[in-house]
């Protein structure tokens, strides 16, 4: 950053690898050579991502009405627009407006993405300015039960798929009197369709650790591991940043924030297997070993790293954990539905033309998720399906868009909510592919410790590639829901226990894809992208081919 | 990482690297993940001295590293291109890339024969809403067509790109 020249205009371009993936760093590079030349008197704040990616590179300017917005942004349009007077919010064809008023944005309710895209993500002075530490200073304050009784009273639910209750789990390691535990985050987050682990990483990393800490405090353990998948080199490098910084600070290590708790964190990279997302196989993976399964009990809690009591969750389980214990647990409950409390991070992918993060209380429908928020398919072909919650969950009719965003509500319609995900598809799908692929997947990723999720799963591709090839096809299909059975009933864990979701589901509300019944459309499913209408904000807005 | 000449056997570069790691707990998985990071892969004389070093039995080092994916018994091309095949990126025509990749004689998992690339399957690179997606040599590019990856797989794509993706 350029501290010499105060009257400088900041300009924040994120550094999230979906916008770099797109060209973030050559519209940064761009503006940071407009700055050297001496034309323009620019900071360059690397930020998060608002989670808005179809505008993504979004370049926000502050100006005293507040940050004005400007996307999809290429390397070649940063000339015109700082000719056009950018730096000081003005007109241009990519203008969006103020980021804060998109209505994308204005209507969401953020929690855990409070700060994801406002700061700079590795600037403990932002962090602390905008409410960071507050958690974990409200958290030192009290007594480790009692942070777990408020964290038990918010009903947070774990957000890594399975829903478990957060303070429950946290009551069982508290309550184990060895010496050493350990507090364990899975950022594996291999499912399709699930980049919320990794946003939040990237876009607020102190966050993370701020939740580590308190869950920490919370069970009396004194060591930490972030198992972080190999596939997000930008999550691995900013949280290793991010904990060197923390260190310094006196955020991490002895005393921490001058308590009694000691605590310390290292980052462990996956080497790309799917399997180490169950949280037994990554506590085989952290300990150097083969990712298989273990069978519970015993359950981590008791018996988790190295034998020893270890809490495991997922990243956003711990990243809501501040805000729950800055805010109190009230705060928390009083969002969300029935037994979903509070607010899930919807992660919007697949063939959407709005794609990114709608984080919302639980209870909004698929169909305003998809529709209202997404805008439908990025292709502009009629909506056919999406697949929620994973490889693992169910593709779901667009009869059943009506579905809200509810554990039990999904756990009813035979489907699964999962970690958030959500992935879209147009009528160009063949649902009996989308099928067989979930069956090919669980064989390529099993850990290959239980027959049915073995050998099941090659089976079930045989099986799937006979009837559609008009095989005897009524005893195959009998043969098909013998091996879902199968490996529902018979499987370790729920990869093979939940491959027969999307398997399923697919038959059941496609079946004539499976049996021949409808002609396949032959269609190129991406063509250049047609101009995406987005939010409409205030002022001119047009487009800029996504 | 440089290593002057009488580095570069594999057992030094092993005991090296396994010293370094030396206070970790479990600490096989970055030992390995060092270990390819220097050698471009884990080469069956590594072994062994892993074994020896980590007192492990070989067949148990030998388990984990077929286990995981990532780890490669040969080295790989000098360029690197993963493509995603997972649900998302299917949903926008992913098999398509494969399809483009496999016309231009390539075949996933393998190297081509002048050794300049390696193409592989991953499923999901966290990319899901800017699909389809592709890594290459640890960069990710989103929205990715057959004419982007044409340039990407041969080598051509500006590194300055424009961020103006084309499909
Ligand atoms: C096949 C499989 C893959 C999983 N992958 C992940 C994952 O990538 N990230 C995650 O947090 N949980 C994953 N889980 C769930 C974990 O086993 C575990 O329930 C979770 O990490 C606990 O954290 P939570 O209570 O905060 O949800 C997976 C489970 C299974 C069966
Ligand atoms: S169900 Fe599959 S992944 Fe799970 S333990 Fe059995 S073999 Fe391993
Ligand atoms: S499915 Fe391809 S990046 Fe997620």
């Amino acid at each position: 950053m350029n501290n010499s020249s105060h009257t400088a205009a900041t300009v924040y371009v994120p550094r999230d690898s979906a916008a770099r993936s797109v060209g973030a760093d050559e519209v940064a590079d761009a503006l940071q050579r407009a700055a050297t030349r001496g034309d323009f008197a620019i900071d360059v704040v690397r930020n998060g991502s608002r989670g808005m990616l179809w505008l993504e590179p979004m370049v926000e300017v502050v100006t005293p009405r507040g940050r004005v917005g400007y996307g999809p942004v290429t390397a070649e349009d940063v000339d015109a627009l700082l000719a056009a007077g950018m730096l000081d919010g003005a007109e241009h064809p990519l203008r969006l407006g103020l980021v804060d008023e998109l209505p994308w944005l204005a209507r969401q309710t953020r929690v855990t993405f409070a700060r994801v895209g406002v700061t700079d993500p590795l600037s403990t002075q932002d962090y602390v300015d905008h409410g960071g530490l507050a958690g974990l200073r409200a958290a030192l304050d009290m007594t480790p039960a009692d942070v777990v009784a408020e964290v038990t009273e918010s009903g947070l639910r774990g957000r890594g798929g399975a829903g478990f209750p957060a303070g429950i789990k946290w009551k069982t390691v508290l309550d184990c009197a060895d010496e050493l535990k350990f507090v364990c985050c899975n950022a594996d987050e291999g499912d399709s369709g699930t980049f919320a682990d990794r946003m939040v990483m990237e876009g607020d990393p102190f966050l993370l650790i701020e939740g580590m800490t308190i869950a920490a405090h919370a069970v009396g353990a004194c060591e930490g591991y972030l198992y972080i998948r190999s596939e997000y080199p930008g999550a691995i490098a900013t949280m290793r940043e991010a904990i060197a910084i923390a260190r310094e600070h006196g955020w991490l290590g002895h005393n921490i924030l001058g308590s009694a708790l000691d605590f310390d964190l290292h980052v462990r990279v996956g080497a790309g297997a799917y399997i180490c997302g169950e949280e037994t196989s990554m506590l085989e993976s952290l300990e150097g070993k083969r990712g298989t399964v273990r069978a519970k009990p015993p359950i981590p809690a008791i018996e988790g790293l190295f034998g020893k009591p270890t809490v495991v969750n997922n990243v956003l389980t711990l990243t809501t954990v501040p805000m729950v214990l800055a805010n109190g647990a009230k705060a928390y409950q009083d969002l969300g539905v029935g037994r979903s409390r509070g607010t899930q991070v919807f992660q919007l992918g697949g063939n959407i033309a709005r794609g990114g993060i709608v984080e919302t209380a639980f209870g909004v429908t698929l169909r305003e998720l998809i529709e209202d928020y997404g805008g439908g398919t990025r292709t502009g072909r009629p909506l056919r399906t999406a697949q929620v919650g994973g490889p693992l969950g169910a593709y779901l009719p667009t009869s059943m868009f009506d579905l809200p965003m509810d554990y039990e509500a999904f756990a009813e319609a035979g489907a699964m909510l999962g970690h958030g995900g959500i992935v879209v598809f147009d009528d160009s799908v063949d649902m009996a592919a989308q099928a067989r692929f979930a069956m090919e997947f669980c064989a390529e990723e099993s850990c290959g410790k239980c027959t049915p999720c073995r050998v099941g799963s090659v089976r079930g591709v045989e099986v799937i590639d006979k009837i559609v090839a008009g095989t005897h096809p009524d005893e195959n299909l009998a043969l098909l829901e013998d091996l879902c059975d199968l490996m529902t009933d018979g499987s370790l864990c729920a990869m093979g226990g939940l491959t027969p979701m999307p398997v399923r589901s697919a038959l059941t509300h496609f079946p004539d894809d499976f049996l021949g019944g409808r002609r396949l459309l032959d269609i190129q499913p991406i063509q250049p992208v047609q101009a995406i209408q987005p939010v409409q904000a205030s002022g001119v807005r047009t487009e800029g081919t996504a | 990482m440089t290593t002057s000449g009488s580095d570069m056997s594999v057992e030094s570069v092993v005991r090296r690297v396994v010293a370094d790691h030396r206070g970790q707990r479990g600490a096989l998985l970055p030992v390995l993940h060092a270990v390819q990071a220097e050698l471009g892969h884990v080469p069956q004389e590594a072994i062994p001295v892993l074994a020896d070093e980590l007192n492990l039995s070989r067949a148990d080092v030998h388990g984990v590293v077929t286990f995981y994916h990532d780890f490669r018994r040969e080295p790989a091309g000098r360029t690197t291109v993963r493509i995603c095949r997972a649900e998302a990126c299917q949903a926008l025509g992913a098999d398509r890339l494969v399809g483009y990749a496999r016309e231009s004689g390539l075949t996933l998992g393998e190297t081509s024969a002048d050794g300049s690339v390696t193409v592989e399957q991953v499923f999901c690179l966290g990319n899901c809403a800017l699909g389809p997606a592709v890594e290459a040599n640890g960069r990710l590019y989103g929205r990715v067509g057959p004419a982007r990856l044409g340039s990407i797989l041969n080598g051509t794509l500006n590194e300055t790109l424009d961020g103006a993706v084309s499909s």
